[in-house]
């Protein structure tokens, strides 16, 4: 098991993509046991929408991301807004992973005062961009960073992602289009796109498809991916990463509960804590995926 | 009836939209975020002068404070105009989660607030927007009094970091006359002095109060006046000195319950209990004309005066 958090930068972009898969991997794995160790300790958490979005979140973390944890403030950083801000499971594990506080502070999680809150606070911790939980609040603030960043021709890119049950909020779609006017090239959206929301599935409740569709309509490029391939999330942020006229998409086809069986695409695991059983099962799991 | 005759009255879009290209002049980190709200908000020379830093997202308020917030993370020091109604009823959420909240360095402009659209009801009245927006921590807010008061919140909003919400009304002001003209965050202004008791207003009421202490002292009645241009943070030291006099009345351009007069009220009922008259508008307002509904809900210089007369047990002279 890896205990380091080891943050590496330019030095594995220029690795081969295998490897650069593999460390994803690798730090996705690590993820998936320390937030399920969260939120056994901590007695509650969202375990299923944490582990769709692990392998993104993960792929932006431990390789795509231009930031320095020792500077989280600095200008020409490039932004990560995590718009569905009730998967902190996956948001503090990849900050405590790329060096933004201890990992022992991971077993704060949702304790008297932490700064681990059960969202993500930027008062509180370094490296949030901007207080979210409710939905439909930190995809338009990435809209405007990427504004300023678009009027200061600067360097960095911003990329966000949101639930896709989250798009059902009008806001997301006023920001949208504004991206979409403004041609946003320094913006990625990534959907985490696992089809539930907290209590059916989103195309039972308020059907987003055809998404694609949606999202071209409001300006965008729309490219959609697996979002638990590793190589092929790396590839697709590479390719988001470049100069472009238009903000960009990334439709990423997910699971709920991803990595841990009997939580995927299950709808019950929105919410829900492992009992001691199942927590063991699922570490079991993770173990032997890490050995693969 | 009393009458007040300034020399001239003015509209505070005007000192507000002076003041923010004034401050863009001379720092580039300043930018105006609209909802296709360039004209009511005055911003036209603003654009003219600097087209890439005036943001307009269309007639979406969310977006536009969201986005506001966006700025202020990559740099920029924002200054969001919209209707007060609007920016504030459509956009709370993001008002609250995004700036203050997030503590944002965002600058929240709402632009003819109060009953300045007069006729067009009461969607479009901004009253309740005080008593939400004080309800918010960490978010200061400010009700200017007249077009010095005006630009010189706006120069103090930018030079503050942390999420401000200036209140601005386009219901013509006298300029006031001061002695000693001097504009700090959290800190109110004493116009007149008095010891019979004292009238805390803000805003457009700030120059009717001045109007009734005329009138009240002919009658032999001396009121302090006080400018409580700002309500978060509140400056309870005037507030204490207020109630020394042994009554306060309240005006303000808002509803009666929780804005102004319920910030006093609190302070005061915990820490100097003293007889209080609240004045505002009791909540969704009858079709008519803006000064029509001051007027009639006696939010004018008459209406202050019979407060205080009231609260003193005096009767009219």
């Amino acid at each position: 098991m890896v205990t380091h958090n080891t943050f590496l930068t330019a030095d594995t972009r220029d690795h081969s993509l295998d490897r650069r898969a593999a460390h994803v991997r690798e730090r996705a794995n690590w993820m998936r046991r320390r937030l399920l160790r969260m939120i056994v300790e901590a007695g509650q958490g969202h375990p299923g929408g944490d582990l769709s979005a692990t392998d993104i979140i993960a792929a932006l973390y431990f390789d795509i991301l231009r930031i320095d944890s020792s500077s989280p403030a600095a200008p020409d950083r490039d932004r990560f807004v995590m718009s569905k801000g009730h998967c902190t499971g996956a948001l503090y594990t990849a900050l405590a992973g790329a060096g933004f506080f201890p990992e022992a502070e991971l077993e704060t999680y949702l304790k008297p005062e932490s700064r681990l809150n059960g969202h993500p606070n930027r008062t509180y911790l370094p490296g949030v961009e901007t207080n979210t939980g409710p939905l439909g609040h930190g995809f338009p603030v990435a809209v405007g960073i990427a504004v300023a960043g678009q009027i200061d021709r600067a360097d960095y890119r911003v990329f966000v992602l949101t639930g896709d049950g989250e798009l059902q909020e009008g806001s997301m779609w006023e920001a949208a289009m504004f991206a979409g006017h403004r041609g946003l090239g320094n913006l990625t959206v990534i959907v985490d796109r696992n089809g539930l929301q907290q209590g059916a599935r989103t195309e039972g409740t308020n059907s987003l498809e055809p998404l694609p569709d949606k999202w071209r309509a409001f300006g965008w490029e729309v490219v959609e991916i697996d979002g638990h391939d590793h190589a092929g999330l790396l590839t697709a942020l590479d390719e988001a990463a470049q100069p472009r006229t238009k903000p960009r998409v990334l439709i990423a086809h997910t699971f709920k509960g991803q990595g841990v069986s009997f939580m995927r695409d299950q709808v019950g695991w929105h919410h829900g804590v492992p009992n001691a059983a199942q927590y063991a099962q699922a570490i079991a799991e993770l173990d032997a995926d890490a050995a693969r | 009836m009393i009458t007040h005759s300034p020399a001239g009255m003015f509209d505070c879009r005007d000192a507000y939209a002076r003041t923010i290209e004034e401050l863009a002049a001379v720092d580039d980190r300043i930018v105006a975020v609209a909802n296709d709200s360039v004209g009511s908000s005055k911003l036209g020379k603003f654009g003219a002068r600097f087209p890439d830093r005036l943001i307009n997202v269309g007639i979406a308020e969310q977006n536009m404070v969201s986005v506001g917030a966006g700025l202020a993370n990559g740099g920029k020091i924002p200054f969001v105009s919209g209707a007060g109604c609007f920016l504030t009823a459509r956009a709370m959420e993001q008002i609250k989660v995004d700036c203050a909240y997030s503590e944002a360095n965002v600058k929240l402009c709402g632009i003819s607030s109060g009953v300045a659209y007069g006729e067009l009801g009461a969607t479009h009245h901004s009253i309740e927007d005080i008593a939400w927006l004080r309800a918010i921590d960490k978010l200061t807010l400010i009700v200017p009094a007249d077009p010095w008061q005006t630009a010189e919140a706006i120069k103090a909003a930018a030079a503050h970091d942390g999420p401000v919400f200036v209140r601005i009304s386009r219901m013509p002001v006298p300029e006031l006359t001061r002695t000693n003209p001097r504009f700090a965050i959290g800190k109110a202004e004493t116009l007149r002095e008095g010891g019979d008791l004292a009238i805390i207003a803000n805003g457009t009421l700030v120059h009717r109060a001045l109007a009734a202490a005329e009138a009240l002292a002919a009658e032999g009645i001396a009121a302090r006046v006080v400018n409580m241009a700002t309500v978060s943070p509140l400056d309870v030291e005037a507030i204490a000195a207020a109630a020394a006099t042994g009554a306060i009345v309240t005006a303000e351009e808002g509803l009666a319950k929780g804005g102004l007069g319920g910030a006093v009220a609190e302070y005061c009922a915990q820490h100097s209990p003293v007889r209080m008259r609240m004045l505002g508008f009791p909540g969704f307002l009858p079709t008519g004309s803006a000064s029509w509904l001051m007027e009639h809900f006696g939010l004018t210089a008459d209406g202050i005066a019979a407060a205080a007369r009231d609260l003193l047990g005096k009767g009219a002279q």
